[in-house]
């Protein structure tokens, strides 16, 4: 078990460098020059241009610039924005808690709804509660999160006026975002656990279970759902990435303030230091989560381990 | 050396034509006798000809503004009323079709051209090539995928055409795995072996031989990432770093609506629906296309 983890812990360290190098070239690889694209327009006094290619350290050579970048992230150094003129950790910071409580509550959200209808929907298989829910999931993977946050909007905010129009950084705040968020999570998440639940539900342990006379939710729930869990734990955590992608949108339509809006401002704005740190902490945060889900993997089923 | 001249085996021409007509039949059948493959079917061929007919159908022009006509509701004169320009949003609902249809078989063309060659090399060369293709495969997918579009945006610059390429390699990595993995099982079969000996060159053995081999999962998994790519690319849209305005697209026509959702509920309420039954149809189409495929995968 310990060697399993130490693996997939060591696995990590190519992958994030490969993370790294990537989000350096993007600003590397930008077509046309970062300085002139960022004040494009504004001025071209060529003195204030060289101080500012000296202040972002541009005017060295690739290599150095690549060390003195990944010398910053691992002081936790990613570098200063260049619209709001502070580091961009602190940025992040601030804004990040904000992405991840909106994550996880999507998340729950998600989980609770699809696997609910994903077990029901396996046990009442080609009933017509199955045949709706799955309906309902196939509508949750057609909707694009912006348009069923713009609904939310509309029928919640301006009709019914149960919620502010615009976002308010408030517990009662992240209602509308995590509910968007969460619903079509959970079309995906009902659609898996209810094809692995079946899966399982047709294994010969289910079935002599079901022969010695196991109460059949006892069947479903002790067998049934104990198997059908590792692949279940999979499905979360890719959710997790669809979530995180997810919540840039939704945070821009209800004015969340987490670090999807910050990115897309930033994108707007061509503030190239934000947006490589934004990009650089989610996918690290992704991976991370990816690993988690690969350990869990472990103790659920100890024969990964050994393998 | 002697030359040895591949030399097709003379096939009976009724037999071949009869067993491959009803063989295709056979497949038509199982893809548009259930519901879903039905209605995803039709919504397709609805929405294609909606695009090539748009000029037709649409009864304004898409892009025109008339200020006198800002914001009507809808009425006899515009059925799916105007937006705050005064133009008409059921015009550039029918023209936006076009712009949605060329976006999702763009970028997945895109993905197709990149991970179908990216997964053939790596899977027939193996080794370095095998390693290094797929580290770097590896690398794309520890971004979730909005994220990496966000980033090739960033660097390309926001337009239609840049949000296609970003929203392409953000989904060729699945196209890399699924042919790599295919070419692995096929690369060993005896004809991949007899075309070797026969001397063919690696180039033809794996664009004559394997890949047409490893078709069908390629077919399907494009037909599922058709409707994914739509929406990554509205979503791009909404968010202002693909299609630009004037562009009758879909996901900026909603975000022009968002400012009006107090007053103007049409805004929010077409080009959403619009994105929702193209992107539910293509889902309706993959799903039946892949079980008709593979029938063995539908037995539970």
């Amino acid at each position: 078990m310990t060697a399993y983890i130490i693996r997939r812990v060591l696995m990590l360290i190519p992958i994030w460098f490969g993370i790294l190098v990537l989000t350096f070239l993007m600003r590397v690889l930008v077509p046309g020059d970062p300085i002139q694209l960022m004040f494009a327009g504004r001025f071209n006094d060529p003195a204030v241009e060289a101080t500012m290619r000296h202040k972002y350290g541009l005017d060295k050579p690739i290599l150095t610039q690549f060390y003195d970048y990944t010398t910053g992230v691992l002081h936790g150094n990613l570098g200063y924005s260049i619209t709001a003129q502070q580091p961009v950790t602190t940025m992040i910071k601030a804004h990040y808690p904000y992405t991840v409580v909106l994550t996880l509550t999507s998340l729950s959200i998600a989980v609770t709804i699809g696997l609910v209808s994903g077990i029901i929907s396996a046990i009442k298989k080609d009933t017509i509660v199955d045949v709706i829910s799955m309906i309902f999931a196939l509508a949750g993977l057609s909707m694009p999160a912006f348009w069923l946050g713009l609904l939310m909007i509309y029928v919640f905010a301006v009709d019914l006026r149960w919620f502010p129009v615009l976002g308010s950084m408030t517990p009662k705040g992240i209602i509308l975002p995590s509910v968007t968020l969460g619903v079509i999570a959970s079309a995906v998440t009902a659609r898996l656990v209810r094809s692995t639940m079946l899966d399982v539900l047709g294994e010969d342990y289910v079935r002599t279970a079901r022969a010695k006379g196991i109460t059949s939710f006892a069947v479903v729930l002790r067998h049934a759902f104990r198997n059908a869990l590792i692949p279940i734990v999979t499905i979360v955590g890719l959710q997790f990435g669809g979530l995180l992608s997810g919540a840039f949108i939704v945070e821009v339509i209800f004015a969340w303030h987490g670090i999807g809006e910050l990115a897309i401002t930033a994108l707007q704005q061509r503030d190239f230091p934000l947006i490589q740190g934004i990009v650089l902490v989610v996918a690290t945060t992704y991976v991370l989560v990816n690993l988690v889900v690969d350990l869990l993997y472990a103790v659920l089923d100890p024969r990964i381990a050994y393998k | 050396m002697v030359e040895v001249k591949a030399r097709r085996l003379p096939i009976p021409e009724q037999l071949q034509t009869k067993s491959r007509r009803r063989g295709s039949v056979q497949f038509l059948r199982r893809l548009f006798r259930p519901l879903p493959g039905k209605i995803g079917g039709g919504i397709i061929g609805f929405m294609i000809l909606v695009a090539i007919f748009a000029p037709l159908i649409a009864p304004y022009n898409p892009i025109t503004q008339n200020i006198p006509d800002r914001l009507l509701a809808p009425g006899s004169h515009h059925l799916m009323g105007t937006d705050e320009t005064g133009r008409d949003i059921f015009s550039r609902v029918v023209y936006g079709s076009r712009i949605s249809l060329r976006v999702g078989v763009v970028s997945v063309s895109i993905a197709l051209l990149l991970g179908v060659t990216a997964g053939i090399l790596a899977g027939y060369y193996g080794g370095i090539v095998d390693t290094l293709i797929m580290r770097f495969v590896d690398i794309l997918l520890a971004f979730p995928g909005f994220l990496l579009a966000l980033a090739i945006i960033a660097m390309l610059g926001p337009s239609l055409r840049n949000a296609m390429i970003a929203v392409g390699i953000g989904s060729s990595t699945g196209f890399a795995r699924l042919v790599r993995s295919s070419v692995l099982t096929i690369r060993h079969a005896d004809y991949v072996l007899a075309a070797n000996v026969a001397g063919a060159s690696p180039r033809r053995i794996m664009w004559r031989h394997i890949l047409p081999n490893s078709m069908s999962p390629i077919i399907v998994l494009a037909t599922l990432e058709l409707p994914a790519a739509i929406l990554v690319a509205a979503a791009l849209s909404f968010l202002g770093l693909g299609a630009q305005p004037p562009t009758p697209e879909w996901g900026a026509m909603l975000v022009d609506g968002k400012e009006y959702i107090q007053t103007a509920w049409w805004l929010i309420t077409f080009p959403g629906i619009a994105i929702f039954f193209t992107v539910l149809g293509f889902n309706l189409f993959g799903n039946s296309l892949q079980d008709a495929i593979n029938p063995r995968l539908r037995q539970r």
